[in-house]
């Protein structure tokens, strides 16, 4: 999938989260790493529709995205995205979670919603879960379901804003096996994450966000070792310090 | 064997404490030298029936309006133009501030004779709903503020209409947190109904006074129409504690 960003901007209240982040890359699977508070979750709001960016320009496939409420409404329909946690309707049990798009965004009948839902619940072993409401399931659960709601609509493209930074190790393992088989399928995905182990080798390109800009972008093989700019090695040194 | 026991530790409770609470009035009511006779009130049960009726269309009627009247304050004390905005906050903190007796009086004969509001039952809702408006308009601002935002964030993300929004997302989290709280109000507005005895409107409390200035029997008359309230909102209590029940089955975090 090709991206563009052109010299994207945002602030909130007069404070400067992105400047100016320019980019162009065709990709699978994008990771976007980087030090807390750079930008990489508002960066991925904007890409998503969810957040219009104060200035610059987006494209997807060389389609041009208009951040205009009504125009955002259906591109958000053609994207999936996952939140950090508590990314449930949590009035909703599992299976209406993943029905209720499907339902009212997609326009689908109740009887294929419901068979589209269990099919997926059934391929990742969610089966017992489909009843129980987000309170009731862990955090591992929860995120598979909320992949597999995305999932479910057929997105063209699937955004993660740090799926796993929640969990421990056993569940985190659980969602990006998930996730690592719905790539190797050809789902397109930008994942926002701090496990550099799954940006090196499930994501074949990276950027590297910091201050509200990307500091440098390319290959993973290549990022990680052979990084160029200062900031990204001192980051690497630090997050890989503890490595086993 | 021990949950006997405690249903029989329940049971002598509950008989311990009626003993004493009627032993209590009972030796009062000695020491006043009055001896109750409820036999006149038998005669009045027509009259008192109508009271009993007219009481709960008054709060059924207030309860519908004052929902609505609660409802657009709550929003509209969040609206963005500041004079509709201070508009409500003012309503909401005057109302809540002001006894109700007050404000039947200043509505009935300033604003009602002012704006030819001559029908006393509809005057006697439109007041009454003003006043449990500003409680509910507070119940339903702090309903909304606890609703974690993220809930919205993920219905924007998924592609849902701002109407659908509402009716699929945001109405039942809402309703999940104030009904409780809704079922409560509407005990007070039961009691509340009361004052409008002041204008007349014939309910419970203004047919108890007539009552008692045919039969000069004051306690037994006042004594009964406790009562009746005290049905009508047990009865509403114990819808509540239902409700809160089922609430509370649906989110708790274990």
């Amino acid at each position: 999938m090709k991206i563009v960003l052109n010299k994207i901007c945002k602030s909130f209240a007069g404070k400067s989260v992105l400047k100016n982040v320019c980019y162009e890359d065709d990709f699978k699977a994008l990771a976007i790493i980087g030090p807390s508070g750079a930008g990489k979750s508002t960066l991925l709001r904007i890409i998503g529709g969810l957040l219009p960016p104060t200035s610059g320009e987006l494209y997807l496939d060389g389609v041009k995205i208009n951040f205009t409420e009504k125009e955002l409404l259906s591109y958000r329909r053609t994207i999936g995205f996952v939140f950090q946690t508590k990314g449930l309707f949590e009035h909703l049990t599992a299976l209406e979670n993943v029905m209720l798009p499907l339902i009212h965004s997609l326009q689908l009948e109740k009887t294929e919603a419901e068979e589209r839902a269990k099919q997926l619940f059934a391929r990742f072993g969610l089966e017992r879960e489909g009843y129980k409401y987000p309170h009731q399931l862990s955090g591992g659960q929860q995120q598979r379901i909320q992949i597999a709601r995305a999932v479910a609509m057929k997105p063209k493209l699937l955004l993660l804003d740090e799926p796993t930074s929640a969990l421990d190790p056993e569940l985190t393992a659980e969602v990006l096996d998930m996730l690592g088989e719905l790539q190797a399928e050809g789902l397109k995905t930008i994942i926002v994450t701090h496990e550099m182990g799954f940006a090196k080798r499930a994501c074949e390109k990276v950027i590297f966000v910091a201050g509200g800009t990307i500091v440098e972008s390319g290959d993973s093989a290549q990022i990680f070792t052979a990084p160029q700019t200062k900031a990204l090695q001192a980051f690497l040194n630090k997050v890989l310090e503890w490595r086993p | 064997m021990k949950k006997y026991t405690t249903c029989l530790k329940q049971i002598i409770s509950v008989v311990l404490v009626v003993i004493i609470l009627v032993g209590f009035v009972w030796i009062s009511l000695l020491r006043i030298n009055h001896r109750l006779d409820f036999t006149t009130l038998w005669g009045y049960r027509y009259r008192l029936w109508q009271g009993f009726k007219m009481t709960l269309i008054m709060a059924f009627a207030s309860l519908f309006v004052s929902l609505f009247i609660g409802s657009v304050a709550a929003v509209a004390q969040k609206a963005k133009f500041l004079t509709v905005s201070y508009l409500a906050k003012f309503y909401v903190q005057v109302i809540r501030g002001t006894p109700l007796l007050v404000q039947i009086f200043f509505f009935f004969y300033i604003i009602g004779t002012a704006w030819g509001v001559d029908n006393r039952y509809v005057a006697g809702v439109l007041i009454l709903s003003l006043f449990e408006g500003a409680y509910i308009a507070e119940i339903i601002r702090g309903g909304l503020e606890s609703i974690d935002r993220q809930q919205f964030e993920l219905a924007k993300a998924v592609g849902l209409t701002p109407a659908k929004t509402f009716r699929l997302v945001t109405f039942p989290l809402l309703m999940a947190r104030i009904l409780p709280a809704l079922t409560g109000q509407f005990a007070s507005i039961i009691k509340d109904s009361s004052l409008l005895s002041v204008i007349a409107i014939p309910e419970l409390t203004q047919i108890t006074q007539e009552i008692s200035a045919d039969n000069y029997r004051l306690f037994e008359n006042y004594f009964f129409l406790g009562l009746l309230y005290f049905v009508m909102t047990f009865t509403v209590s114990l819808i509540t504690r239902r409700l809160e029940r089922k609430y509370k089955h649906e989110n708790s975090s274990e």
